[in-house]
């Protein structure tokens, strides 16, 4: 991490209030004392302690860790904000943290953006930064600089987040979805669909109860162990929104290859797997938040799955399809009947079946 | 899952197929003009996709994906006339998830959500009308879609609201009634089926009796059908077995969920609130008589049609599209004129590309295995 001096400007400002008005968006005392009170106080670190208008690095330390920089933004929209296995707050992290991480890349520091509606409680968006704060301390990054807004009820639900992560490619690496070959083998890290369906039970307007949670973690580690033991690794992907079936797809289409996945390995929760029944989803479109799709030849899958079974975010990981020359662009399973289909990409959203 | 892997297991759908190859080779079917086996409902075109049935079978069978997908043969005037009433300021609209996004001429109900009507999904009838007692200022109108399976809940949840006094909520009552359509099939010319599936949802509620005229008039052979993927299988068997043994019966596959008299209740609540329309208008298929049902003069306060002023557009079916001939297996879906070309699942010029289950819609995005192995 930088090793700047931990120099403050000012002391922090508090919040005597309950809640989030316009005027802690106004620019004035208000609004400086929500960022300290809230976000600074949270996030509290070396980078940040200076309260500049932007984070100062050194570039000695980024050329440490590796040959390239990797750079990349996310938005945060989910409704309900607090739901089993996570928050806004931890998936805001997460989210960049891991794109940056598929990448090949470890990650150092994000920006967070907040986009405020009034009304808002301070008390939730302290809940919010603390998970924030705690989920990038997991995940070995610093929140070094950032941004709060408010806006009128109505123009936002509640809190919208953005984070903007940087991170260092080591040298060496070198991914790509257009680099799958016939013979790879398709890995996932365990099991899929818990994020989307944990997301949908917790609004509750369907009234099913469930005892599933979201997958959301940091999944650096696990990615850094995977790298070091099968370097010939070829591409990694989180299947966040869209699922499984959407990222074997774009990279049966970047690669121009075929790519046939196994329904009986693909490893789905029962809950989940039911959960689906009654609403007449497919899990394959489900996003996942702690998961990676890997695409890796054949001699390192072993030394892979190894890998990332040494790992507690891996402890699941298995094969569950083969990259190989037919039809290009074209992703099919082998269903648990006996029977091929089609695993084509969503035109929209997945919506429940009538009957 | 309990229940549902017990109709999954690859071993006995590999004996099952092994069975219908058996029948199909001492039955001499000409190599030029395979069978036609029509699934009449949508969740068994779901089914049949999802669990590749179709690539399983022999080529001496073709199975032709019927009508029974409601959300596909709404025609497109009456999404126009959801959505004049969705737009209107005091109307919370609500309906099934997969009706959001068919097109009306102008939008379709995602639209007309992101231009600012109130647009809610609901998973039951009883959710709007839950709506409706929690939002006493708010006209709610629950959309009223399917065929005999969901019709009693409809007719149910009216039932409730009258006996609670529930005056805010009213349905846009879009029910249909699946026998005069298989008889519509039926009655076409250029007719090439030999045998169905029975709509298994729709029979939980109507019994078997109403098909016996396939049997004794048309002398086509039925089976009532489960929706797991070896009640699909067992149900093609038994419909080839009748048509060797030289048979047209109605038979029940799914009598673990449909009793042969149907669900008295929820008849008896059906004839009820409903009577039947003169005539109602399909897509794809063109105007049924007594295809449709609308509320009872007793229920008219219910009545969205009563209630507000619609449009009752008529908006006739793009010329190019050919769903009706799919519907009747005419053609196969790839075979339309429009088919990936004009329309997609993204811009669906025909009703059978709207839903998943429509058979064009399951084309494109599961894709038939035979159809792209035979291409290659």
């Amino acid at each position: 991490m930088n090793v700047a001096p931990f120099i403050r400007s000012r002391p922090l400002g508090r919040v005597h209030v309950r809640t989030v008005t316009l005027a802690h968006g106004g620019g004035g005392k208000a609004m400086k004392d929500l960022i300290d009170d809230v976000f600074v106080d949270a996030f509290d670190n070396a980078v940040l302690a200076p309260l500049e208008d932007q984070a100062r690095f050194n570039l000695a330390e980024f050329v440490a860790h590796g040959d390239r920089l990797a750079f990349t933004t996310d938005s945060f929209v989910v409704d309900p904000l607090f739901f089993p296995g996570g928050d806004i707050g931890k998936l805001a992290v997460c989210g960049t943290v891991n794109d940056l991480a598929v990448g090949g890349a470890k990650p150092l520091y994000l920006s967070c953006a907040a986009i405020v509606e009034e009304g808002t409680t301070i008390d939730l968006l302290r809940r919010v930064a603390a998970s924030m704060a705690r989920t990038a301390k997991e995940a070995g990054v610093e929140i070094v600089t950032g941004d709060t807004k408010v806006v009128h009820k109505g123009a936002c639900d509640k809190l919208f987040l953005t984070t903007t992560g940087i991170g260092v490619i080591r040298k060496g690496v070198n991914l790509g979805a257009h680099l799958a070959r016939p013979g790879d083998a398709v890995i996932v890290n365990g099991l899929l669909g818990d994020h989307g369906a944990a997301i949908l039970c917790a609004r509750g307007d369907m009234a099913l109860e469930s005892s599933i949670q979201s997958d959301c973690a940091p999944l650096y580690g696990l990615i850094d162990t995977l790298l070091a033991a099968a370097p010939g690794i070829r591409f990694l992907r989180d299947p966040t929104r869209g699922g499984l079936a959407t990222v074997l797809n774009e990279i049966a289409d970047a690669s121009q290859v075929a790519i046939e996945i196994d329904e009986a390995a693909t490893p789905i929760r029962e809950e989940v797997k039911a959960f689906c029944e009654i609403l007449g989803l497919d899990p394959l479109y489900l996003a996942n938040e702690g998961k990676i799709v890997v695409i890796v030849p054949s001699d390192e899958v072993e030394a892979a799955l190894a890998a990332m079974h040494s790992h507690p975010l891996g402890a699941c990981a298995g094969v569950i399809g083969r990259v190989h020359a037919g039809e290009t662009g074209r992703v099919t399973m082998r269903t648990v009947f006996g029977g091929r289909r089609i695993v084509d990409m969503l035109v929209g959203d997945q919506l429940p079946r009538i009957c | 899952m309990k229940y549902l892997d017990e109709f999954r297991d690859g071993d006995k759908a590999r004996i099952l197929v092994a069975e219908i190859e058996v029948l199909v080779s001492i039955m001499d079917i000409p190599h030029d003009r395979p069978l036609h086996i029509m699934e009449v409902c949508g969740g068994h075109t779901h089914s049949i996709f999802r669990f590749g049935i179709e690539g399983m079978l022999p080529k001496e069978i073709e199975l032709v994906h019927g009508p029974g997908c409601p959300v596909c043969v709404l025609p497109m005037g009456r999404v126009d006339d959801c959505v004049s009433i969705a737009e209107r300021p005091e109307v919370i609209f609500t309906t099934f998830g997969d009706a959001m996004r068919v097109p009306g001429s102008q939008k379709s109900l995602l639209q007309a959500k992101a231009d600012g009507a109130d647009v809610r999904m609901v998973y039951s009838p009883m959710d709007a009308l839950a709506l409706a007692r929690n939002n006493p200022a708010r006209e709610v109108v629950f959309f009223g879609l399917g065929f005999e399976t969901t019709m009693p809940s409809t007719a149910l949840t009216i039932l409730q609201a009258e006996s609670e006094g529930i005056t805010n909520f009213s349905v846009f009552c879009n029910h249909i009634t699946i026998v005069p359509t298989i008889k519509a099939i039926l009655d076409s010319p250029d007719l090439k089926l030999d045998g169905f599936l029975g709509p298994g949802h729709v029979s939980m509620v109507i019994g078997t009796a109403p098909y016996d005229f396939i049997a004794n008039f048309y002398r086509k052979p039925m089976v009532v059908a489960g929706f797991e993927p070896l009640d699909i299988l067992q149900s093609i068997w038994m419909v080839l077995k009748q048509i060797k043994e030289g048979r047209a019966d109605i038979e029940n596959q799914y009598a673990r969920i449909v009793p042969d008299e149907g669900n008295a209740p929820a008849l008896r609540a059906v004839s009820r609130v409903y009577e039947l329309r003169e005539f109602f208008e399909w897509r794809g298929l063109g105007s049924i008589d007594h295809s449709g049902v609308k509320l009872r003069d007793d229920y008219s306060q219910f009545d969205a049609e009563r209630k507000f002023a619609i449009p009752n557009v008529k908006i006739a079916d793009p010329k190019s599209c050919q769903c009706g001939e799919v519907l009747k297996g005419v053609i196969k879906p790839w075979q339309c004129k429009v088919f990936g070309s004009a329309c997609t699942p993204e811009m669906p010029l025909g009703a059978l590309m709207v839903s998943s289950e429509g058979a064009c819609a399951a084309y494109y995005q599961y894709g038939g295995i035979k159809q792209h192995v035979a291409a290659e």
